[in-house]
C-alpha cells in the first residue's frame, strides 16, 4: 500500500528532451517559470500553451503523467481560485452579498493565477519526469559550483540529496514490513482517540528510526573505505559537455524568451488584437 | 487448525508500471498440528503467501479458510486472526522497540486486551519457552546478542497463544549456535505444544530435518508438495529451478554410485551417519 506514494517519478523514454543535459533542462525551467509571471493576455497564454504542448509532444510522456501532478495540488488550486475571485478590487461587479463581491476583474485575475499554477506545474513534472534524479542533482552541482567560493558547500548538497533520493524507497518499503510486523502483533494503527493513535506510532518510528541510523552508518563506512572524502578533487565518471543539440536548445529558449516580452509589448502598448 | 487455501491469486501494484504478480492460483491444505517446510528461491511468493494467512494483505482473487472460514468475512475478527496465526516476519529483531525484553514480549498480549494476569503468565512462560530467564527481563532488548534478540521476537508471537506457528526464514543470518537454538525451540513448539508450523527457509537441511511435508514454490505457483522423501529424489526439478537437496544427500548418491549398499532416502546427517556407521565391518 504504501509503495503507491511515487516520489521520484522519472518516466524512461528515448526522446529529444530526455537526452538534454540537465543543466540546460535546469535552466530552461527555470527561465520558463519566471516568464509565466510576465505573460498576460489571451495570446500571451495561448503562446505557452503551444509551446508547453510542443515540448510535452516531443518529449513522449503521456500527458497523464503530467496531469498525476496536478492531483495532489488540485486543493491549492482552488483555494488559490476562491481567494482571488473574492479578494480582487474591481468595478465591474457582478453580484454582491454581505461582504463577498464577485467582479469582472476577480474572475479574470482568478482565472489567470489557477492558469499560471497548472502551467507551472505541468511545467516541472516534465523536469522530472524526463531527467532522473541523479542527473538532476549532478546538474545541481555544477550550478552550485561558483558559489563554492562564498561558503555554499555544492558538492555536500548535492550528495545529501542524491543519498536521500536512493534511501526513500528504501525506508517506505521499510516502514510498511515494520507496520505489517507490528499489526502481525495485534497492533492498530487506524482506529482509537486520537492520543491513542499517535501511541500506536511509537513501535514503527523506533525501529524505523534505528534502522535508518543502522543504515546512514553502514553507508558511511562503505563510503569511506572506498576512499570517499568530500568533492574537493573528485573527479567525474561522466562529464557532462553541451552538445549541438543543447545549444539548440538555448537558442529555442531564448526566441521563448523574446516572443513572451513581445507578446507582453504588444499588450501593453495597447496594440488591438492583442488586449 | 486447518488451513485452506484456495486458488489465491496476489498482484502487488496492480494497475502501475511497477505490476508484479506474486502469487499465481495457489491452492493448499495443511491439515492441524502439520509441519510444513516452505522452501522456494528468493522473489517466488514464499513471504506473500504466509502473509495471506493472518490477512495481513489481501488477496487478489481466492480465498483463505481457516477452519472452513474466509478470514476476510469479518473485518472485526481479523485481530483474533492474527492471534490465531502467528506470524513470524524475517529479522524479527528489527522490530523490538521497547525498553525492556518483558515489556516487549508484553506488546503483543497487551494489544489483545488480555486481562493483565493473563499477559503476565504468557510473557512469563514465552520467554521461559525461548530460554530467556528472569534475569534478562529487564535488560534493553538492544543490548542482547544477535540470536537472544530474534528469541525474544519470537517470543512476542508466542506470548499470543496462537494456534499455528508462521516463521519466516527464522535462522538467515544467524551464526551455528543461535541456528541450533532457534530450530530446537521451534521442534519443541510443534511437538510439546502441537502447535501446527509452517517454516518457510531456503535451508534444505533445516527443512529436511523438521518438515513432514514440503512444500515447494516457484515463480509465484505451488510447484511440488510432498513428503522430504518425494521432493528430494527430484534434485533435477529442484536445480532447474535454483534449489538443491541438502548436500549429505549428494555425498550418499556418489556412495551409492561406487556401489556402496546405502538407502537413496537418506536427507540428514545424523541418518547417513547411522547408515555409515552399519556399513563398517567391525560395526556388523
Ligand atoms: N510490498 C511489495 N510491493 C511490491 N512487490 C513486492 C512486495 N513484496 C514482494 N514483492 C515482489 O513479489 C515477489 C515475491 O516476493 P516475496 O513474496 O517476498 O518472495 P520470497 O519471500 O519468496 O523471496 C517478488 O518479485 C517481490 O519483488
Ligand atoms: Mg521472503
Amino acid at each position: 500500500m504504501i509503495r503507491d506514494i511515487t516520489l521520484g517519478q522519472y518516466y524512461p523514454a528515448d526522446s529529444p528532451i530526455h537526452g538534454l543535459d540537465a543543466r540546460i533542462k535546469l535552466l530552461l525551467t527555470f527561465i520558463y517559470i519566471v516568464t509565466l509571471f510576465f505573460v498576460n493576455g489571451l495570446v500571451g497564454y495561448v503562446f505557452v500553451i503551444l509551446s508547453l504542448a510542443a515540448v510535452i509532444r516531443v518529449s513522449r510522456v503521456p500527458l497523464r503523467f503530467m496531469l498525476r501532478g496536478l492531483k495532489s495540488i488540485v486543493l491549492i488550486i482552488i483555494f488559490t481560485g476562491l481567494i482571488n475571485l473574492f479578494m480582487t478590487p474591481g468595478e465591474r461587479v457582478i453580484f454582491q452579498w454581505g461582504f463577498l463581491t464577485l467582479t469582472m476583474e476577480g474572475v479574470l485575475f482568478a482565472f489567470q493565477m489557477c492558469l499560471r499554477l497548472v502551467l507551472l506545474i505541468i511545467g516541472s513534472s516534465l523536469l522530472t519526469l524526463t531527467t532522473t534524479p541523479i542527473q538532476l542533482t549532478d546538474a545541481i552541482e555544477t550550478i552550485l559550483k561558483p558559489f563554492a567560493r562564498f561558503g555554499v558547500p555544492a558538492h555536500e548538497i548535492a550528495m545529501v540529496m542524491t543519498i536521500a533520493l536512493r534511501f526513500i524507497p528504501t525506508l517506505l518499503d521499510e516502514t510498511d514490513k515494520i507496520m505489517k510486523a507490528q499489526q502481525a502483533r495485534g497492533a492498530d494503527f487506524d482506529s482509537g482517540s486520537l492520543m491513542e493513535r499517535a501511541k500506536s506510532l511509537i513501535p514503527i518510528l523506533v525501529p524505523l528510526f534505528i534502522s535508518a541510523f543502522r543504515r546512514a552508518d553502514e553507508l558511511a563506512t562503505a563510503m569511506e573505505s572506498r576512499c570517499y572524502r568530500g568533492g574537493e578533487g573528485r573527479t567525474k565518471m561522466y562529464v557532462a559537455k553541451m552538445k549541438r543539440k543543447d545549444y539548440q536548445a538555448v537558442l529555442l529558449g531564448v526566441v521563448y524568451i523574446a516572443c513572451i516580452f513581445a507578446l507582453r509589448y504588444a499588450v501593453s502598448a495597447g496594440i488591438p488584437f492583442f488586449v | 487448525m486447518s488451513i485452506t487455501i484456495n486458488h489465491l491469486t496476489h498482484i502487488y501494484n496492480a494497475g502501475t508500471t511497477f505490476e508484479k504478480k506474486a502469487l499465481d492460483d495457489v491452492s493448499l491444505e495443511i491439515q492441524d498440528g502439520e509441519f510444513i517446510g516452505l522452501i522456494g528461491h528468493t522473489g517466488s511468493g514464499k513471504s506473500t503467501l504466509i502473509q495471506h494467512l493472518n490477512g495481513l494483505v489481501a488477496p487478489t482473487s481466492g480465498e483463505i479458510l481457516l477452519n472452513g472460514e474466509n478470514i476476510h468475512q469479518d473485518k472485526n475478527r481479523l485481530k483474533e486472526v492474527r492471534r490465531r496465526v502467528g506470524l513470524v516476519f524475517q529479522y524479527p529483531e528489527h522490530q523490538l522497540f521497547e525498553m525492556t525484553v518483558y515489556k516487549d514480549v508484553a506488546f503483543g498480549p497487551t494489544n489483545l486486551k488480555f486481562s493483565e494476569d493473563k499477559i503476565r503468565k504468557n510473557t512469563i512462560s514465552a520467554l521461559e519457552a525461548v530460554g530467556l530467564g528472569e534475569e534478562y527481563y529487564d535488560q534493553s532488548p538492544f543490548d542482547l546478542s544477535g540470536g537472544q534478540k530474534r528469541r525474544t521476537a519470537i517470543a512476542g508471537i508466542l506470548a499470543m497463544e496462537p494456534e499455528v506457528l508462521i516463521l519466516d526464514e527464522p535462522t538467515a543470518g544467524l551464526d551455528p549456535k543461535g541456528r541450533e537454538e532457534i530450530l530446537s525451540l521451534i521442534q519443541e513448539m510443534h511437538q510439546k505444544r502441537k502447535m501446527t508450523v509452517i517454516l518457510v527457509s531456503h535451508s534444505m537441511e533445516d527443512v529436511a530435518k523438521m518438515a513432514e511435508r514440503i512444500v515447494v514454490m516457484h515463480q509465484g505457483k505451488v510447484v511440488m508438495n510432498g513428503t522430504p522423501k518425494e521432493i528430494f529424489s527430484c534434485v533435477e526439478e529442484l536445480e532447474k529451478m535454483g534449489l538443491a537437496a541438502p548436500q549429505v544427500s549428494y555425498v550418499v548418491r556418489a556412495l551409492r554410485e561406487k556401489g556402496f549398499p546405502i538407502s537413496p532416502d537418506i536427507f540428514t546427517v545424523e541418518e547417513a551417519k547411522n547408515a555409515l556407521l552399519a556399513l563398517l565391518p567391525h560395526n556388523s
